[in-house]
């Protein structure tokens, strides 16, 4: 009765966001005294999915149908259940990301299994199997039980311990039999909007500019502060619905949800809108040049001024920091 | 072309988040219900489009609630929809929400099914998922555009690092997200209209849990904020590093 996780690649490269949803898996099955399988869907080649078992896979299952490269929330179901029902699996795990939101709820609904959708620790076997989530847009937490026999959880990223340990996983090839309904949505057209970024809902580092910065021409203080650190760009909703900023960079209670662990405010005066969909950060620093902006009640470090002024000043600092510390 | 938009009620985005009965229970007191954004200014709206457009014959509303939801589901009939369905069901589960409405939707002959993307309250987003499973539909998730010609949809859905442009055949369940449509308010004639709108409800059927909320928590308070100047930004780079152990 191992423990799935579906391991998700992107073009035969594994992330550290799947690194991180195998070694929950692991940890996990470790606690529950039985070991875990990572699946991986379509073309991967064998010594990639070989180092999943340094996070801690006992097991890879290859299901190697080539239609699966792209995702289909009816083949994939049917790829992980087959995958579950081959392993006596009870517990699946997928990432909260944008495949396995498409995936887990279909296969919770097939498999009849409870679901918390953005787990964000280790089930609490001595409450029954108690998951913490984050409920309210990031204004509170959740404690919230799966009842059923057969259980889903899909993991927030960055929210759970990532390190490289021994160990390389065998990998064994499964079949599983689609058809055409399976692949009822079809793949038109791809368009990559990030240039080499890190996407926001799994960047460590978020620098985010809000109304303060007056206009989208002031970006470029920002583009340069989120290049020294290596940070992606965000931005609060007034940003995105003025068009200064495209709509997924935007964060906040009706945007994307993040837990980076530095979110950098630029210009933000802290709606509470907005400080639900940041407050799981780790480190807040705020910069405003209005000392009353609410932001500074909820962040770790701030500083008063303009952003025209500070923000190149801070960039200086990092550069320097990062020379200094280089090698 | 028949649509259900599903609607969920919320505390407005505002609201202060407090809880009850040694933090077991939401606190409704004092807290403003709203249409959950979501469902509202991308499904709904995008829903009546369709129909304005012609390319859907009815639009119908759906949720799983008690009594305290109808108010919001006037609102949601005075923004347009023909008619609204109540499931007279008390729940968090989001498996027993999905089951409700596939019992009362499976008879119903819909060919599209919209859901926000997630719910401001819970923010599990698998409603929808879960739907088109229990309905046996395609699903596309987080879509910003969506369009339909001659039985196929055309969306474009949100992808890590951009979007993608994907086709489905109907009967399809799509959860709608930012880009969908522009927020509208209801005016007069609609509010007028939305009290003789059938609300109809439908009585719960017998589903069980599968999940059960064991206790609430609310982030602890910052200890407080540790303030720099443009002259000393230096330290604040090194207590980034040194304390707060991020860079």
């Amino acid at each position: 009765m191992s423990i799935i996780v579906l391991a998700e690649h992107a073009q035969n490269t594994f992330k550290k966001k799947t690194f991180e949803a195998v070694q929950y898996a692991a940890t996990l099955a470790q606690s529950m005294g039985t070991t875990a399988t990572a699946v991986v869907l379509g073309s991967a080649d064998e010594a990639a999915m070989q180092q999943l078992g340094a996070y801690g896979a006992q097991k890879v299952l290859h299901i190697a149908d080539a239609r699966l490269d792209s995702l289909s929330s009816r083949a994939y179901t049917k790829a992980l259940a087959a995958a579950a029902e081959k392993e006596g699996a009870k517990v699946i795990v997928t990432l909260h990301d944008v495949t396995g939101k498409a995936v887990a709820p279909r296969l919770a609904a097939k498999m009849k299994a409870g679901l918390v959708a953005g787990a964000i620790s280790q089930p609490d076997l001595g409450k029954g199997f108690v998951i913490k989530k984050t409920v309210f847009s990031g204004k509170a937490f959740a404690f919230i039980n799966i009842t059923s026999d057969v259980k889903v959880i899909t993991l927030m990223p960055n929210s759970s311990p990532v390190k490289k340990g021994e160990g390389s996983a065998a990998v064994e090839k499964l079949e599983v039999v689609f058809d055409e309904k399976d692949f009822g949505v079809q793949v038109k057209e791809v368009k990559t909007v990030s240039g080499g970024t890190v996407p926001l809902p799994e960047a460590e580092l978020v620098v985010s500019g809000g109304r303060g910065m007056k206009g989208p021409e002031n970006w470029g203080i920002l583009e340069d502060l989120a290049g020294s650190l290596g940070a992606t760009l965000a931005c609060s909703r007034p940003v995105a619905d003025s068009h200064w900023r495209p709509h997924h960079e935007h964060v906040g209670q009706t945007g994307g949800t993040i837990r980076p662990n530095l979110y950098i405010a630029v210009g933000i005066s802290g709606a509470i809108q907005h400080l639900a969909g940041v407050n799981s950060s780790k480190t807040i620093v705020v910069i405003n040049k209005d000392p009353e902006a609410p932001f500074f009640k909820a962040a770790d470090y701030g500083v008063i001024g303009d952003a025209q002024e500070i923000v190149p000043k801070l960039t200086e600092a990092v550069k320097k920091f990062k020379a200094e510390h280089a090698g | 072309m028949k649509i259900l938009v599903c609607i969920s009620q919320v505390p407005d985005t505002t609201s202060k988040i407090a809880f009850s009965d040694n933090n077991t229970h939401f606190s409704t007191a004092g807290v403003t219900m709203i249409i959950n954004p979501y469902d509202e200014w991308y499904s709904l709206v995008r829903a009546l489009e369709l129909k304005e457009s012609g390319a859907a014959t009815a639009v119908n509303l759906v949720t799983v609630g008690k009594a305290d939801a109808e108010p919001v589901m006037r609102k949601a009939l005075a923004l347009g929809g023909d008619e609204a369905i109540r499931i007279d069901a008390d729940t968090t589960d989001p498996y027993v929400i999905a089951a409700q409405i596939a019992e009362y939707a499976k008879t119903e002959n819909y060919d599209l099914v919209l859901c926000g993307k997630e719910t401001i309250d819970y923010n599990n987003g698998v409603v929808g998922g879960m739907l088109a499973e229990l309905l046996d539909m395609n699903y596309v998730g987080f879509a910003s555009k969506l369009d339909i010609a001659n039985g196929v949809a055309t969306i474009s859905r949100e992808i890590e690092g951009g979007e993608e442009i994907d086709t489905a055949t109907l009967p399809l369940v799509v959860s709608c997200q930012k880009g969908m449509a522009e927020a509208r308010i209801p005016n007069m004639r609609g509010i007028m209209a939305a009290r003789t709108k059938p609300l109809k409800v439908v009585p719960a059927a017998a589903i069980e849990s599968l999940t059960a909320i064991d206790s609430y928590e609310l982030p602890p308070a910052k200890t407080g904020v540790k303030m720099f100047t443009a002259d000393n930004l230096d330290e604040l780079v090194n207590a980034l590093h040194n304390d707060a152990k991020v860079i």
